[in-house]
C-alpha cells in the first residue's frame, strides 16, 4: 500500500519526468546508431571519456576532456539560468541570445580599454557584462510591464539589434578586422593556470566558479528571498499576486533584469574565459537558444539547470570523440533535439503517467481486497 | 423491493496524508433525487469523481442498475448512462451552445460532415422536453452562468444519460437561477431521470431531494428520508454537533467612520458601454458595524469592490479609509492603510493554487517581518508556524498541514484559508465578497462568528452577498444597490426581506428596457 503511493508520487514529480525523458532520448539515440550500422558502444565510450577523461579502448586517462566538458557547460548553465529565471515569473525569455551578445561585447570592450589592474580588470569586465545583459533584459521587462509588449516579440527583435550592434562596436575598435580585435591584456582574462594544470591544459577557467555561484544565487533568490516569493507568485497566478498587493509589473521587470544578467555573465564567461581577444561575431553562438532547452530539462530549478547544463555540455563536447570512433557527431544533436521535443511533450507524458498511476492504484486496490 | 440505480459499496480512496473516502456506502434508488451532504473536505467530490471514472478507488465495489462494474474513465461512465455537471463548467467559450453540446459526439450527415442542423433541432427538442431554456445558436461567452449550466445539463442529456450527478450546482448561481434549477430537477425527475445532488444548502435538499446520504470526514454517517428529517437534524449529522443557524449579534454603538465613499463613479468592465457601472455612489461604514450590500448580480457590486480595493481605476469621486484618501493609491498602499479583502473568485484572485498552504497564508505579508528577516531573506519557519496557528484557529482541513498544495484542498477549505489570512491581517476595514459560497453549515457558522467577532473588535466590515439570509444574519445596516446606484440604506431592525427585495427589484422593474 505504502509502496504503491510512493510510486504514484514519484511519477507525478517533475524531476522524474525529466530523467525519464533524458533516458528516452538516449535510447532513441542508441537505436539510431544501430540503424546506421555502427556500434553504440563507441558513443558511450566517447561520453564516458568526456565525463571522466578515461579512454576505455586505449586505457589512458587524460583530465583535459573533463576540463573541456566543464568549459562547454559554463555558458549553457548560465543561459539556462537566464531562461529559467524568467520562466519562474511566467515569462518566455527567448532573448537570452541577445543578452548574451551584449554581455560578451561589453566584457570585450572593458577587457580592451580598462587599465590592466590585476583582479580589478576582469571584475570590471564581468560587471560590465552583467550590467549590459541586465539592461538588455530590463528593456524587455519594462516594455512588457508598462506597455504589455509581448516579451517574445521584443526579445527576438533585440536579438538582431544586439548582434549588429556588437559587430559594429567590435569592428570600430582600432586594430580590429572582420573577425577579431587585438589581444586583451592578461589581467582581463578568466584563465586560471591552476585549473588548466589540474585538467592537463584544457581551457577550463574561473568561469566555472561564476556558473556555480550563479546557480547558488539563483536558488537563493528564488527559494529563500521575498523577491523570489513575489516572482514565483506572479509566475503562478498573476491575478492573485496583483490582488495581494504584489507589484506585478515590478516583478516582471526585475525578473527580466536578473535573467538578462545571467545571460550577460554567460557572454563574459565565453569572451574572457575561452578567448584572449575580442571576437567580431559572424553569427549567433546559440548558447542563448540552447539555454531554453537547458531550462526546460532542468525544470527551471537551480539544481536541475546545473545538471542539465552539464548534460548538454557533455553532448556538445563529446562530438569530436565520437567522430574519432566513426560515430556521426550529429547523433549528439539528435539526442539533444529529441530530449527537447520529449520534454515539450511533457504534458502528454504526464497524462500518460497519470493514467498509469490510476491503473496502478486500481490493480493495487484489487489485490488489497483479496 | 426497490431497485438501485447506483450502489457504491465500501468505497475507500486515499490521497497523500488523507483518507478522503473511508468505506463509504451510497445507494441511490432509481428515479429519486438523492442528496449527498457533508462538510468541506468530507469527500463528496472524491466519491463522485470515482463514480464518474475520474479517480480509481483503492477498494470497494460499484454497481450500476444491479450490475457490478469497474468504471475506468468518463467515457465508460457516459456509456453506462452516467453524466456529471462539474462545479467549474467545461465549455469552450467561443463555440456556440450547439457546438459545445455535440463536441466529441458530432452527428454525421450521409456526406460525412457534421450535421449541425439536425443537432440544433435535436437540442431544441430536448430543451423543450425538459424545460431547459437555451438559445442553440448563442455563443457561450455571451450567455449567463445559469444558462451555461443548462448547456452542461443538455450536454449530458444529449449523450442519453439517465443518472445525473451535480457537484454543488447552486454555488455559482443567483437566487433566481437557483429557483429555476430546482424546477429543472422536478422536470428531470418527472421524465424518469435519477439525480445525485451535492450541496451544502439544507434548504435545497428539503426542497428537492427524496433521500440524503451524510458523510463526515470521509466516513459514511447515514442515509435518511428527507421528508422525516429536519434541517437541524441534517446539520447535526453532518457536523457531529448542534449547529446554530443565526449568529448572536450584541447591540453595539458604531464608532467613527472608517470607509467613506463620496460620489464615486466607475466605468464598467464590459468595456465599450458608455454607461458607468457605478454612478455617483456614496456610502460609509463605521467602526464596529457591518454594512451589507444587497443586490442582484451584475448591478455594479463587482466594479464597486474593485474600485475600493484598487483593481479598477475610478472615474471620479473619493474613497477614504480613516480620513486618508486612497482613491488612487496602489493596492499595497491600501492594504497597508488597513484594508482586508476576501475576493469573490477564490481560484482566480484569492489563492496561488500552485503554492503551498503556508505560502498562501502569507501572500500579503511575506515581504515584512517576521516572515522576511534581514536582507529580504524569508523565514520558512515563521511562515510554517503562522500556518500552523491559522489552521488551528480556523479549523482549516488540509491533508499535509501547512505543506499542502493549495490546489489539492477542497473548495471549502480553500475559502477558509483566504478568510483566515484576511482576518489575521487585523485590518481596520474588511471587505468580504460572497464569503460562504460553497461552504458547509458548520463552516458558515464558524465564519459568520468570525466576521461578527471582527465587528465586535471594532473593525468596519463591508459585506457583499447575494444571499439575503446572510445579509440579514450579519449586518447592522443594509444598503440595496441597483444599476450602480444605492437605492436606499436601512437599519437591519427596520428591514425585512420583502422591503429589501422590493428595493432591489423595484428599481429593476422601474427601469425596463435598460438591461445592465
Ligand atoms: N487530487 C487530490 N490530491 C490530494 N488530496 C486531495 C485531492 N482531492 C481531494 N483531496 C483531499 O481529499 C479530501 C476530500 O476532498 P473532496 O474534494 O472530496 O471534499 P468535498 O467533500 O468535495 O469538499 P467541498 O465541499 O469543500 O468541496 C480533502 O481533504 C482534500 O484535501
Ligand atoms: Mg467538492
Amino acid at each position: 500500500m505504502n509502496r504503491k503511493k510512493n510510486w504514484e508520487q514519484i511519477l507525478a514529480d517533475d524531476r522524474t519526468v525529466s530523467l525519464f525523458v533524458v533516458g528516452l532520448g538516449f535510447a532513441c539515440g542508441t537505436l539510431l546508431v544501430l540503424l546506421v550500422g555502427k556500434n553504440p558502444a563507441g558513443m558511450y565510450q566517447a561520453m564516458l571519456q568526456t565525463l571522466t577523461g578515461w579512454d576505455i579502448t586505449r586505457k589512458v586517462w587524460n583530465a583535459r576532456y573533463i576540463g573541456e566538458w566543464l568549459t562547454a557547460s559554463i555558458p549553457l548553465i548560465l543561459c539556462g539560468l537566464s531562461m529559467g529565471f524568467a520562466a519562474r515569473t511566467g515569462l518566455f525569455n527567448i532573448g537570452a541570445e541577445g543578452q548574451y551578445i551584449v554581455g560578451l561585447t561589453a566584457a570585450q570592450f572593458v577587457a580592451l580599454y580598462f587599465p590592466p589592474v590585476p583582479v580589478l580588470h576582469w571584475v570590471a569586465a564581468l560587471a560590465a557584462a552583467g550590467l549590459a545583459g541586465a539592461l538588455w533584459g530590463g528593456i524587455v521587462g519594462i516594455l512588457k510591464a508598462r506597455f504589455e509588449v509581448s516579451e517574445v516579440v521584443a526579445t527576438i527583435m533585440l536579438n538582431y539589434v544586439a548582434f549588429f550592434l556588437s559587430r559594429w562596436v567590435s569592428m570600430a575598435i582600432p586594430g580590429a578586422n572582420t573577425y577579431r580585435t587585438p589581444n586583451f591584456p592578461p589581467t582581463a582574462t578568466l584563465a586560471s593556470g591552476f585549473l588548466e594544470n589540474l585538467t592537463n591544459g584544457s581551457r577550463l577557467n574561473y568561469g566555472l566558479f561564476l556558473a556555480l555561484l550563479a546557480c547558488l544565487f539563483y536558488w537563493f533568490i528564488i527559494e529563500k528571498t521575498n523577491l523570489g516569493f513575489s516572482l514565483r507568485a506572479t509566475g503562478l497566478n498573476k491575478e492573485a499576486a496583483r490582488y495581494s498587493g504584489i507589484p506585478v509589473t515590478r516583478s516582471i521587470a526585475s525578473s527580466m533584469i536578473i535573467a538578462g544578467m545571467f545571460a550577460g555573465f554567460a557572454g563574459a564567461a565565453v569572451a574572457l574565459g575561452s578567448f584572449n581577444y575580442g571576437r567580431v561575431l559572424g553569427g549567433y553562438d546559440n548558447y542563448g537558444f540552447n539555454g531554453i532547452a537547458v531550462a526546460l530539462v532542468g525544470n527551471s530549478q537551480a539544481g536541475g539547470i546545473l545538471a542539465s547544463g552539464l548534460l548538454f555540455g557533455m553532448l556538445a563536447s563529446s562530438q569530436p570523440l565520437m567522430q574519432s570512433r566513426q560515430i556521426p557527431k550529429e547523433i549528439t544533436l539528435i539526442i539533444s533535439g529529441l530530449v527537447v521535443v520529449f520534454i515539450s511533450l511533457r504534458a502528454g507524458v504526464k497524462l500518460f503517467l497519470d493514467w498509469r498511476a490510476k491503473k496502478a492504484t486500481r490493480t493495487g486496490g484489487r489485490s488489497n481486497d483479496e | 423491493m426497490d431497485t438501485y440505480a447506483i450502489e457504491m459499496l465500501e468505497i475507500t480512496k486515499s490521497f497523500p496524508g488523507v483518507l478522503a473516502n473511508d468505506r463509504i456506502t451510497l445507494q441511490v434508488k432509481d428515479n429519486e433525487v438523492h442528496a449527498v451532504l457533508g462538510e468541506n473536505g468530507a469527500g463528496k467530490s472524491t466519491l463522485m469523481s470515482i463514480l464518474f471514472g475520474l479517480y480509481a478507488a483503492d477498494s470497494g465495489t460499484i454497481r450500476v442498475r444491479g450490475k457490478e462494474v469497474r468504471i475506468d474513465d468518463p467515457n465508460h461512465a457516459t456509456s453506462l448512462g452516467i453524466g456529471m455537471v462539474h462545479q467549474h463548467f467545461k465549455l469552450v467559450h467561443n463555440y456556440t451552445v450547439t457546438e459545445n453540446i455535440i463536441l466529441g459526439n458530432e452527428p454525421r450527415t450521409v456526406w460525412g460532415n457534421v450535421g449541425i442542423k439536425k443537432a440544433e433541432s435535436d437540442i431544441q427538442a430536448l430543451s423543450t422536453q425538459y424545460g431547459l431554456d437555451v438559445d442553440p445558436k448563442a455563443k457561450i461567452e455571451s450567455i449567463s452562468v445559469g444558462m451555461q449550466q443548462r448547456v452542461e445539463i443538455l450536454k449530458i442529456l444529449y449523450r442519453k444519460a439517465s443518472i445525473l450527478i451535480f457537484d454543488e450546482p447552486t454555488a455559482v448561481l443567483t437566487p433566481q437561477e437557483i429557483d429555476e434549477l430546482m424546477k429543472i430537477f422536478d422536470r428531470l425527475k418527472a421524465e424518469g431521470k435519477t439525480i445525485l445532488l451535492i450541496t451544502h444548502k439544507l434548504r435545497e435538499i428539503k426542497a428537492t431531494a427524496d433521500r440524503c446520504t451524510v458523510l463526515r470526514r470521509g466516513k459514511f454517517i447515514g442515509t435518511v428520508e428527507v421528508a422525516d428529517t429536519s434541517e437541524g437534524r441534517l446539520a447535526e449529522m453532518m457536523v457531529g454537533r448542534k449547529v446554530s443557524f443565526s449568529v448572536e449579534r450584541k447591540p453595539r454603538v458604531p464608532g467613527a467612520v472608517v470607509l467613506e465613499i463620496d460620489n464615486l463613479t466607475v466605468r464598467g468592465s464590459r468595456g465599450h458601454s458608455a454607461v458607468p457601472s457605478v454612478k455617483n455612489l456614496s456610502l460609509y461604514v463605521r467602526k464596529g458595524e457591518i454594512l451589507g450590500l444587497a443586490g442582484v448580480d451584475g448591478n455594479g457590486q463587482t466594479e464597486l469592490i474593485e474600485a475600493i480595493t484598487g483593481l479598477r481605476p475610478i472615474e471620479s469621486g473619493k474613497i477614504t479609509i480613516s480620513g486618508k484618501d486612497i482613491g488612487r493609491a496602489t493596492i499595497k498602499a491600501r492594504i497597508e492603510a488597513g484594508m482586508g479583502f476576501v475576493p469573490e473568485d477564490r481560484h482566480k484572485h484569492g489563492l496561488v493554487l500552485g503554492f503551498r498552504l503556508d505560502e498562501n497564508l502569507v501572500l500579503k505579508t511575506f515581504f515584512a517581518p517576521p516572515y522576511t528577516t534581514s536582507f529580504g531573506v524569508l523565514s520558512r519557519r515563521k511562515i510554517f508556524e503562522n500556518a500552523t496557528d491559522l489552521i488551528a484557529a480556523f479549523d482549516i482541513r488540509a491533508g499535509e498541514g501547512p505543506a499542502t498544495k493549495a490546489s489539492s484542498m477542497s473548495g471549502g477549505n480553500q475559502q477558509k484559508a483566504i478568510i483566515a489570512r484576511e482576518i489575521d491581517l487585523s485590518p481596520e476595514l474588511l471587505i468580504i465578497a460572497q464569503p460562504t459560497r460553497g461552504l458547509d453549515v458548520g463552516a458558515i457558522e464558524n465564519i459568520h462568528a468570525r466576521i461578527v467577532a471582527e465587528r465586535d473588535k471594532g473593525r468596519a466590515v463591508l459585506l457583499i452577498s447575494f444571499e439575503l439570509d446572510e445579509i440579514f444574519n450579519l449586518c447592522d445596516r443594509i444598503a440595496a444597490i441597483s444599476k450602480g446606484e444605492i437605492v436606499g440604506i436601512v437599519e437591519n431592525k427596520e428591514a425585512d426581506e420583502r422591503k429589501i427585495g422590493a428595493m432591489m427589484a423595484g428599481m429593476v422593474l422601474g427601469r425596463e428596457g435598460r438591461q445592465g
